[in-house]
Order: C-alpha cells, then sequence, then structure tokens
C-alpha cells in the first residue's frame, strides 16, 4: 500500500537524515578540537575557536571566543539547526512529522536521545563534553544503523540517505576549507583526519600522517571510505537516480558531474585545484538540494480556492 | 513486610477486585497474588521504568500545556468472559441501532414520523449536516468506528453513559498498554489466558477498505490528521503505521473534478477512503469554517459525489449527541425489535414538558450536562458544588433546556490503583471501541479503561488529569493452542555452523593441509 510518499513526508526524511548527520559530524569536529587543545598546550585558544566557527559557517563576534562559548553557540544551542541540539532537536520533529514512514526504532532512537541530552549537557558542565558528545555519535550511529536494519530500500530510505550524503559532502567540503582558503588558524591534518573520523582508515591505506596533499586526497577521493566525498557523492547519485525518471534530471546532473570530475581527478593536480574544487562541490550539492526539493517536494502554498467548483 | 494492600478500605461504591474487605473477586485472584508480595518501592520502580519507556516511545499526551508520559496504573482491569460477552453484545447493538437512526435521520425519516423521536432533536441539533441528506454511503455504514462509554453501578451493573460516533479516540492507548504490561508482568501474562488486542488495525483496515466508493479496484486508504500539534496525534500516526497507510494533513490533499488525490514525490495520487481524525467542522473551509486551514477545500463535495469515503461520515453528530443518548434504548425497540442489553444511566431531557421543573427541584442530586459537552468540560455535579454555582447551573438550564440533560450520580466501581506507595480504591469507567465493515460490528475485547486519579473524583478524562488500565478480557477455558506454521512434514532444519570453535586459525590452516 505504501508504494508512494507523500511529498511532505519525503522532505521530513531528507531533513531528518540531514540533520542526524550535522549533528554527528559537528560532535566529531568538536570532539577532535577539544582534544587537539589539551593536548598542545602552546595552541592559541582564541584562534582554534575561531577556526571552529568559520567551519561550521557561523558568526564567531569581535570579542575573545573560548571553548565554552564554543559549546554553548555549537553544541547546546537548541534554538539553532547549526548546533548538535538544534539539529537533533529538528530531526526529532522531523521524523515525529513522518512517523508512519520512519520504523518505530528510529524514531524511538531520535526521542530518547533528545530527551537524554539534558542530563548529559548538565553533566558536560562538570566534567566535559566528552560524554556528551560520545552520546551524540553514538546515537547518530544507531539512528542509521536502524534505518538500514529497519526500513525497507523504498523511497522513504533514499531520502533519507540522500539527505545524509548532501550533508556528509558538505560537512567534509567545510573542514578542507578552513584548511586550504584560511590558513592562519587551520587544522592540523591529524585534526581534520579525527574530525572526519577518518584517522584509522587513513593510517591503514597510507600509514603515518604528514602528507597534505594525501589527506585531502583521502577525504576527496577514497573510493571506499564512507565519508569521502566522493563516497558520498556516490551514494547520493544511486538515491538520485532510483528515485529520478526524467534523462536531465537537474537533481542528479550536478552531483553526476562532481562525482565523474573526482573520479578521474589527477591527484597530482589536486592541490592546486582544491579552492575550485571545494567551491564547485559545495556548489554541486546545493544546486542538486535546490532541484530535489523543487522536483519532490514542491511548495504546498496557500489553499487554492480557485479549483472549487470544478 | 510490608503489604501493598494494607491500608485498602473500600470506597462507597462497587469495588472491582473485592467483593467485600479482604474477599478478592475469582478473577483478580492471580493478579491480587502476584502484586501482594512485590514491595512498594519495587512497584514504584517498575512504575518509573514504564513512564520512562513511554517517554522514550514518544506515548505522552499534552497535560497543561507540557509533554507527560501516558499514565498507566500497573494494576489491571479484568473483564471476566460472561462479562464481556455482555458487554460485547450490548456495545453491538448500540452501534447498530445508531446506525439505524443515522440512515433513518439522513433518509426517510421514520422515527421522527411514527413519533419515536421529535423533529426537533432533529432540526436543532448543531450537528446535522444537510450535506450528508441523502447520501447513501457504501455499505450503508456511517459509524465505522465507534467508542462506547460504559460506567458499572453501585449494584456492579454496566450502564452506558455516553457513546462517541464522530471520532472516538483512545484505541491507540489500549495497544500500548498492553505492550507495557506484557513487559512489566511477563509472568502474569504467561499464566492467564487474557484476550489479545492487537488485531485491532487489521480490522480497522479491512472495514475501511470496505468501505471504498464501489467499483474502487484497490482502494487507497488514508488517516487524515491535523498535524503533530494535536492532542491525538500520537494516535493517529500508530494508526496510520500499524495499517501501513498514509498519514495525512489538509494540505497533503487536494480536490479536482470532484475527486481526491495526495500529493507525492510519484505525482497525484487518489485517494479513495479517508480515515478522519478531525472534526466535521475543520473537515473542509468551503463548507464549514472557512477560517481553517487544517481541512481540505473540496474534500466534501468529492465525498456527496460518492468519489470518496469519509470514516466516520460528516454529520454523526447527531447520533452522539447527549439528549439522543436518551433516546437510545428505544431506538434499540424500534429499529431492531430487541431489548436493551446494556442499560442508560437514569436521566431527564429538561426541554420535555414537566421534566424541566423536576430537574430544577432536584438539581443538587443530579449531574448536569451540556449536551454539546466534550472532555467533561462543563459538567456540573450537584451534590459537589456549592451554592453559587448551582444557582448559576439553574439559570443556564431554564434559559436552554435544549442545550442540557440531567442524570442520577453514579459512583462508578472502583479498582485498586497504586497512590504514593500504597493501593487505593480509585473510580473507573470503560470504553470499548468496535469496528463495523457493513457485515458485522466487531468490538475490540477490553478496551480503555480511565481512571481518575484523585481521591473520590469521578471524571476520568486524561485531560482532566485521569489515568488508564490495562483491561484484560479473560477466555473462557484454556486458550488454544496455536496451529503450527505448517502441517505435514518436519522442517529440514540444517545444523548451524558453530564457527572455527575458538580453535585459532594457524592451527585450522595445519588442519587444512592434513
Amino acid at each position: 500500500m505504501n508504494d508512494v510518499i507523500l511529498s511532505r513526508i519525503a522532505e521530513a526524511l531528507t531533513w531528518t537524515g540531514r540533520y542526524v548527520e550535522r549533528a554527528d559530524a559537528t560532535g566529531r569536529i568538536l570532539d577532535a578540537y577539544l582534544h587537539r587543545m589539551l593536548e598542545d598546550p602552546w595552541r592559541d585558544e582564541n584562534v582554534a575557536c575561531r577556526s571552529l566557527y568559520a567551519i561550521l559557517g557561523m558568526e564567531a563576534g569581535g570579542e575573545r571566543v573560548d571553548m565554552q562559548q564554543v559549546l554553548d553557540q555549537l553544541a547546546f544551542d537548541s534554538r539553532s539547526t547549526g548546533s548538535i541540539e538544534g539539529a537533533l532537536g529538528a530531526a526529532r520533529l522531523n521524523a515525529r512529522s513522518a512517523r508512519e514512514a520512519v520504523s518505530s526504532e528510529m524514531w524511538e532512537c531520535l526521542n530518547s536521545t533528545w530527551h537524554a541530552l539534558e542530563d548529559q549537557r548538565l553533566a558536560a558542565r562538570r566534567t566535559g563534553p566528552y560524554a556528551y558528545l560520545e552520546l551524540v555519535r553514538r546515537r547518530a550511529a544507531l539512528f542509521f544503523g536502524l534505518a538500514d536494519s529497519t526500513m525497507s530500500r523504498d523511497d522513504s530510505w533514499r531520502f533519507v540517505v540522500l539527505g545524509r550524503s548532501l550533508e556528509r559532502v558538505d560537512m567534509t567540503v567545510r573542514l578542507l576549507a578552513v584548511r586550504v582558503l584560511d590558513a592562519p588558524h587551520a587544522p592540523d591534518w591529524p585534526t581534520l583526519l579525527s574530525a572526519s573520523g577518518a584517522d584509522e582508515a587513513y593510517a591503514r591505506v597510507y600509514g603515518g600522517f604528514g602528507d597534505t596533499p594525501r589527506v585531502a586526497e583521502f577525504l576527496l577521493l577514497d573510493r571506499d571510505f564512507p565519508r569521502s566525498a566522493l563516497h558520498a557523492l556516490t551514494t547520493a547519485e544511486e538515491c538520485l537516480s532510483a528515485l529520478g525518471r526524467p534523462r536531465q534530471d537537474p537533481a542528479r546532473r550536478p552531483i553526476g558531474r562532481m562525482r565523474t570530475r573526482l573520479e578521474y581527478l589527477d591527484s597530482q593536480a589536486l592541490e592546486d585545484q582544491l579552492p575550485l574544487l571545494l567551491r564547485d562541490l559545495q556548489q554541486s550539492c546545493m544546486a542538486s538540494a535546490d532541484a530535489v526539493a523543487e522536483r519532490f517536494f514542491p511548495y504546498q502554498g496557500p489553499v487554492e480556492w480557485a479549483q472549487e467548483g470544478a | 513486610m510490608a503489604d501493598i494492600f494494607d491500608a485498602y478500605a473500600l470506597a462507597d461504591a462497587w469495588d472491582e477486585m473485592f467483593e467485600r474487605p479482604g474477599e478478592v473477586r475469582t478473577a483478580y485472584e492471580p493478579v491480587l497474588a502476584a502484586l501482594q508480595p512485590i514491595e512498594p518501592s519495587e512497584l514504584r520502580f517498575r512504575a518509573d521504568q514504564m513512564a520512562r519507556s513511554f517517554t522514550d516511545r514518544g506515548v505522552t499526551y499534552a497535560f497543561a500545556g507540557e509533554e507527560r508520559p501516558w499514565p498507566l496504573d500497573l494494576v489491571p482491569r479484568i473483564l471476566d468472559a460472561l462479562e464481556w460477552d455482555l458487554i460485547q453484545r450490548g456495545v453491538s447493538q448500540r452501534v447498530r441501532a445508531l446506525e439505524a437512526y443515522l440512515a433513518d435521520a439522513y433518509g426517510p425519516a421514520r422515527a421522527f414520523e411514527d413519533g419515536v423521536v421529535p423533529w426537533r432533536l432533529l432540526l436543532n441539533s448543531p450537528h446535522f449536516h444537510r450535506a450528508a441528506h441523502g447520501v447513501e454511503p457504501p455499505g450503508g455504514v456511517r459509524i465505522h468506528v465507534a467508542g462506547i462509554d460504559l460506567v458499572r453501578d453501585e449494584a456492579g451493573d454496566f450502564r452506558v453513559l455516553e457513546d462517541n460516533v464522530r471520532v472516538p479516540s483512545g484505541v491507540s492507548y489500549v495497544i500500548e498498554n498492553r505492550r507495557a504490561m506484557t513487559r512489566i508482568f511477563p509472568s502474569l501474562f504467561a499464566e492467564q489466558h487474557v484476550l489479545p488486542v492487537d488485531g485491532y488495525c487489521h480490522r480497522l483496515l479491512a472495514a475501511l477498505r470496505a468501505a471504498a466508493p464501489d467499483g474502487t479496484q484497490d482502494p487507497r486508504v488514508v488517516v487524515l490528521t491535523p498535524g503533530p500539534s494535536n492532542a491525538a496525534y500520537f494516535e493517529h500516526a500508530l494508526l496510520a503505521r500499524l495499517m501501513g497507510v498514509q498519514l495525512v494533513e489538509g494540505h497533503d490533499l487536494l480536490c479536482r473534478n470532484n475527486r481526491v488525490w495526495m500529493r507525492t514525490t510519484r505525482g497525484e495520487v487518489p485517494v479513495h477512503v479517508v480515515y478522519r481524525r478531525l472534526d466535521d467542522d475543520f473537515l473542509d473551509p468551503l463548507h464549514c469554517r472557512p477560517d481553517s486551514v487544517i481541512g481540505c477545500p473540496g474534500i466534501l463535495s468529492a465525498a456527496m459525489a460518492g468519489n470518496v469515503t469519509l470514516a466516520n461520515a460528516v454529520g454523526n453528530g447527531i447520533a452522539d449527541d447527549k439528549l439522543l443518548y436518551t433516546f437510545v434504548p428505544d431506538l434499540i425497540r424500534y429499529y431492531l425489535s430487541e431489548e436493551p442489553i446494556l442499560p442508560n444511566v437514569e436521566s431527564f431531557r429538561p426541554d420535555e414538558p414537566g421534566q424541566l421543573e423536576a430537574v430544577l427541584d432536584q438539581i443538587d442530586q443530579l449531574v448536569i450536562k451540556p449536551v454539546d459537552g466534550a472532555g467533561g468540560q462543563g459538567i456540573v455535579i450537584g451534590p459537589k458544588v456549592d451554592a453559587k454555582t448551582l444557582e448559576r447551573t439553574r439559570e443556564a438550564v431554564i434559559a436552554d433546556p435544549r442545550g442540557f440533560i440531567a442524570q442520577r450520580p453514579v459512583a462508578l466501581s472502583t479498582s485498586p490503583t497504586l497512590a504514593g506507595d500504597r493501593m487505593a480504591p480509585r473510580h473507573i469507567d470503560l470504553r470499548p471501541f468496535a469496528v463495523n465493515d457493513g457485515n458485522d460490528v466487531w468490538v475490540l475485547p477490553g478496551g480503555l479503561t480511565r481512571v481518575a486519579l484523585q481521591e473520590g473524583n469521578l471524571i476520568v478524562n486524561s485531560s482532566q488529569g485521569g489515568g488508564s488500565k490495562d483491561t484484560w478480557v479473560l477466555a473462557e477455558g484454556p486458550a488454544a493452542s496455536p496451529a503450527p506454521l505448517s502441517a505435514g512434514e518436519p522442517l529440514d532444519v540444517a545444523p548451524r555452523q558453530l564457527g572455527p570453535d575458538g580453535t585459532p586459525t594457524v592451527v585450522q590452516e595445519g588442519a587444512q593441509q592434513q
């Protein structure tokens, strides 16, 4: 009976996937930075914090910023979907409005996470945010694990995965962009790898750290690592191809083009092209997300009175 | 050891568990035996666990603007096979009579011509919808789902308190209560033969599909909800999920050429049956409230044209009007030629000659109910209110006799309920749910038992802070053992591969070399 999904539900599912991925990625980034800062006594807190704001595309303000302010704004601010708590709250509301489309276990995962956050936030004030960030990471993994094991591979599932993939590309690009474009307070490569959850996977492929182009290559071009831009783009493209019918799919085209470009990119030339490539990646994802919205969830405007009496 | 029933003093009402102090009714023996040895702290622990699981799973309700876990009491309410048989027949009979009344009122109007019910009952009703007149619904069904509120009086007799045939709610909590109880007291369930409640959605979907417009090949059913901010949204989502149908909001639907479509990612898809969970007034801004944006413009015209079935039908409100309630026993005799199985609560109609005076004379002894009230609002319990309220009520009744009924107060039966760390008697009622597929009125075994959590309180609605109990209907005799999945040949199951048996890989390689 559920061979089709409502446009409204599709939109809610896409954003659920996006928000959970955003919370997860933000949690990883914060964790990597905090860890780094503790281990490196010479690091300037203000500079490192500004770099965090830059990555997440948020305004830091003119004053000195410290870790507490970062956490308040990027982790605990429930009013902003740019923070972990805001993103998880928005994911919960979206899943709630699509409750007959997501599985009960997925909804319960988000709902109980939401209820558990408050305690962890209070604990974070006393003992530091690690348990909080770990909870977020675990629950995000649980959520997507449940999506994979309790949802049919139908359009509903595809919208969740599409949302996650687009957000994933965006977050990876943000991490790299700061390194490339904003050198003064850029994260070092180990931080960058660990913020992407990629440190161990990278080590397995290349051994030790230190080679700048290689890290960028790994995070952008690795075929097998699920958080690499290429992998996420490939997944997004698969979802779109299964969702769509028209040949010239404006949602799929920008993603497909980027994917092919990455596939055949000369890794020697990567470093020179990086700024341009990152900009194009971000723009392609945005163009695709816009086209998805236009095609699958057209704006449902005010009630159309003119239709009556036909 | 502290006994949680130590301080249990029977109230001035029929008690569900105890016949006399210390003397338990047969059906409750196993439950008492299971509960009695439990320490109060242990009971509290289980209650907290349960509340937490309700919160985590989003089984909540809105109370005073706050999201609270659904209040389920740990002591079940038990109905034996005989009691259930009576209730089940009585509820089904009532639904059949109300169904006949609706068909009559929106059709030939025989009962009015024959003087069984006065014309003014129909013509004055704010729920009479001209739009529904002359519409013959598929299978003749207007009441697809009914919730009939029952109470047990001082003598232990079940009486009907109210009929709900518009959008009765609460069935999701029957399902959730059972789910929670089987987890908290698994062993108790293993010993008892409690009839299951999980067949509800299957029955509901079958009834809704049967209600599709004639000639529909593969009817598409949807549940229409006002949205997540509605207090019953949890229920709407649960029903849609368990039936495997779409949960739509008004703006997900659109009407064109008197047909209803929904907006999906694969284009517009036709809809044939709408199980609507919003009131008539909000369904269609073209016909009803133009200020409402939660409905779907044009849906009523589509229903009138016979292209979509609304369940329950528009205009059912004339059948669960509290004034009509007083006529239902007569309707049962008139339409079905049967005697009512479940009696009403003794009632007065102030707008009938002579009755207004009778009501005013003993107003301090009666319960006065507005005929349009819902959720326990506006009810005045004569013996319990002060003179000022009484005077105001008297004036209101004189000003609008059609707007009220008066009833003899019934001391609802009580059931042991966890209050603090002891059991105390609390008043309860029962809302069984019936599903009508056109051939058969099926009643879900059990129903929602609501509890007034404050001592002596008679109002059980959850919107007024009431709680609930799982309702067990005991099967007659031992439960039939489930049939084997496949008869005949035993399944050929391959032996399980148990892995390398903890032996290191090196040794395995060595083994291969042999």
